[in-house]
């Protein structure tokens, strides 16, 4: 690899640079950046014109599959998606089978995600609260944590039992790992299959309450006053668990919090077709929430924008509302709808968009910062914010086509992933 | 002029024009249903599938006898027993039944929107016949068609739904349609059984039976189902019935004449006591019988599209 990416439109929220550069990167490494450098004779020249290069995205929860579900996504499909959406890291979640709640799922995963794009895209696998995710005893968090879980988390579903939130978070602190909790009280949402409220009345739905959620962080913020642990909210949906964790912040609690792209896009009006495709835990929430979630990300409440990346096969999607499984695919539309939704329409800057893509997420996971300086090694996205285009979900490389956002246009989109010495471009 | 869909799927956004031409073609198949040879010949030929996921027995005879009625070969099909046991998909299941080249589709099914989707994956026309909480088209048209023929119009009358709202097809139809037809509507039950945000339907909500049944001309009272969440939704039956059964008592209090209209099948002394279901006022038994009619002019209306 040479190559020079040509008058680039450099963001960087670590440095504070936002510059038109040439970037020359040799076997991976930044040799040289500076504005109209003369190019190399060996380089490879790519024209960066109207592009911005920032630091490498990074999706801190999506579902790979791998173990057990690679019907519906590999980690290489995975990766692959990732990689065409603009990211260079991921972390992914435990819900597998088996799930991770042993080094060695830990390490089959590393093996897998080194093979996948020759390792352009990092996986850190984010481990199992308890064994099996069921909820009943805690897993080896200590050689989870030491085989490289990032985190832990009983996602797709929530840690319910208050005594084993409480000594998960107690226990995980001792190794500076944040719990990601899928806040969801059970019994308010027993049967629930989309958002309480006028649509589910009138599609005869059963509902998942908003109120869930919001018990839930409540009950956790306590724990975490209590344990003085770290604590991430993963798909936070609803306005009022969003002012609980603002009043945690302001209390100096060690909280944090991610939002889909589909929870600041589309309310559950998006249901009334019963199409499978808005089906998703938390579900889609109402204009109200759509709007706090705009807010907390526009005020910083919200650090970071996450997937839920939740791929599954036609089939699996194509039965009754009811019987369908919760979930979309995310990767490949993210970068879109945050230019679309919240770019375009004047509620983050560019810059405050790559810090909840890239630098937030792995300062939660404390991952080391991505520097953006000659010597370093280069792990960056591409994204093109002008260019318009049409969500088609055959053309997606996730293996899964879930998503609702097919058909919808969007403006600007990731076009280029650079890490660990490998480039991708979206074609 | 034929109906603007090729389906049958809920009342929710059918336009009234719809609705009246169903009602009044079914005046024409209640007058065969008083002659002595029943049968007329306009679906002769044409092949219709019962698909009931859930056990039903009074909607599933309504409209086995209408498609007979008509002159339609019928397909019965019954959850238990069948390949759905076995695992099978409604889209695979019902595009076999499809195959074997038939014309129309009525299904029961006990999830919201089944029939939506089915209407997606299949070429028939498809006729809802209650899927889970969600809607009971025919019921709530035989619903319309009962008081329409006791009071000769819909529009202006105040009709009450009593019961468990939440979980009812019955009501959602009822509330869809009577709205369109101009009728007025209100809901009474406990409030663990009113489902969110209804009053956005254009409904009044009543807790308290009381309160609500001077003003009413008819009231459709619904079956409560004793086995649902027991003592989590509401305590128990005895309670229910002491507090909005529907009593002899409490309607004399009122000092109106009420229509009373029931879906079935009855709780006696539950949700309504005998002898109101009994009473003269009491149109339960024409319900049964204009169900057939109205099933009649659904299936004729989409059968001869």
């Amino acid at each position: 690899m040479n190559m020079v990416l040509k008058n680039g439109r450099l963001i960087d929220p670590i440095s504070g640079r936002d510059e038109t550069v040439d970037i020359h990167i040799v076997d991976g490494m930044i040799e040289t950046i500076r504005a109209g450098m003369p190019v190399p004779a060996s380089a490879e020249v790519v024209d960066m014109k109207g592009k911005i290069v920032a630091p490498g995205f990074f999706d801190m929860h999506v579902h790979l599959r791998e173990p057990g579900f690679e019907y519906k996504e590999t980690i290489q499909s995975g990766c692959t998606a990732a990689a065409a959406g603009g990211f260079t890291g991921v972390a992914c979640m435990p819900n597998t089978n088996p799930a991770i709640d042993d080094e060695a799922v830990i390490r089959f995963i590393h093996e897998r995600a080194r093979a996948a794009l020759g390792g352009l895209v990092d996986v850190y696998p984010v481990a199992a609260v308890t064994v099996g995710r069921r909820g009943e005893q805690l897993a080896p968090l200590a050689e989870l944590a030491t085989a490289g879980a990032v985190a832990f988390t009983d996602d797709g579903d929530p840690v319910h039992d208050a005594e084993i939130m409480r000594r998960a978070l107690e226990y995980a602190k001792m190794f500076n790992k944040p719990i990601i909790q899928h806040a969801q009280d059970l019994p308010l949402t027993k049967g629930g299959v989309m958002n309480e409220g006028f649509n589910a009345t009138t599609l005869g739905l059963p509902g998942m309450p908003a109120i869930a959620e919001d018990v839930m962080v409540a009950r956790d913020i306590a724990l975490v006053r209590y344990t003085g642990a770290q604590y991430h909210v993963a798909h936070m949906s609803t306005a009022g668990s969003l002012a609980l964790i603002r009043r945690a912040k302001k209390d100096n609690l060690n909280v944090s919090c991610e939002v889909t792209p589909h929870h600041f896009t589309l309310t559950d009006d998006a249901v009334r077709s019963y199409d499978t495709n808005t089906k998703m835990n938390p579900p889609l929430r109402t204009r109200d929430d759509v709007e706090a979630m705009k807010e907390g990300l526009r005020d910083g409440t919200i650090e970071v924008i996450a997937t839920d990346h939740a791929p599954h096969s036609f089939d699996d999607k194509q039965v009754e509302f009811q019987f369908a499984p919760f979930g979309i695919v995310g990767l490949e539309t993210a970068v879109g709808l945050a230019m679309t939704e919240l770019f375009a329409k004047g509620i983050l800057s560019l810059y405050q968009i790559i810090e909840r893509l890239s630098t937030n997420p792995r300062r939660i996971l404390h991952l080391p910062p991505i520097l953006i300086r000659e010597g370093e090694e280069a792990n960056l996205t591409i994204i093109d914010p002008s260019v318009e285009w049409i969500v088609d979900v055959q053309r997606f490389k996730s293996k899964s086509k879930n998503s609702p956002f097919h058909g919808r246009t969007l403006i600007g989109k990731a076009v280029g992933a650079i890490n660990n010495g490998k480039v991708y471009w979206a074609s | 002029m034929p109906l603007h869909s090729k389906h049958l799927l809920g009342l929710d956004g059918m336009p009234k024009e719809d609705i009246e031409l169903i009602l009044d073609t079914a005046v024409s198949f209640r007058e065969v249903l008083e002659r002595p040879i029943k049968k007329v010949p306009p679906l002769q030929g044409k092949t219709v599938a019962n698909l009931f996921f859930e056990s039903s027995t009074r909607t599933r005879l309504s409209f086995e006898l209408a498609e007979r009625r008509l002159s339609a070969d019928v397909l019965g099909f019954q959850a238990a027993g069948s390949s759905v046991a076995k695992g099978e998909t409604l889209k695979d299941t019902a595009r076999n039944i499809e195959a074997m080249k038939i014309d129309m589709v009525v299904m029961r099914h006990s999830a919201a929107g089944a029939p939506h989707y089915l209407s997606t994956v299949i070429n028939s026309s498809v006729i809802n016949a209650g899927d889970g909480g969600h809607e009971h088209p025919t019921q709530a048209l035989l619903d319309m068609y009962t008081l329409r023929e006791k009071f000769d119009r819909l529009e202006g009358l105040h009709v009450c739904i009593v019961g468990d709202i939440a979980h009812s097809r019955v009501a959602r139809s009822n509330i869809y349609g009577l709205k369109t037809m101009g009728a007025k509507v209100s809901v009474c039950g406990p409030a663990t059984l009113i489902p969110r945000e209804i009053e956005r339907l254009g409904v009044d909500v009543y807790y308290h039976i009381d309160d609500v049944l001077p003003r009413v001309d008819a009231l459709n009272v619904l079956r409560i189902q004793l086995e649902r969440d027991a003592g989590r939704l509401f305590p128990s039956i005895r309670e229910y019935h002491n507090f909005y059964g529907i009593t002899r008592q409490r309607l004399e209090k009122a000092g109106r004449d009420i229509v009373i209209m029931h879906p079935g099948p009855i709780n006696r002394d539950v949700e309504i006591s005998a002898d109101v279901a009994d009473s003269e006022n009491s149109v339960i038994l024409q319900q049964v019988l204009n169900g057939v009619a109205v099933r009649m002019a659904v299936l004729y209306l989409l059968g001869t599209r």
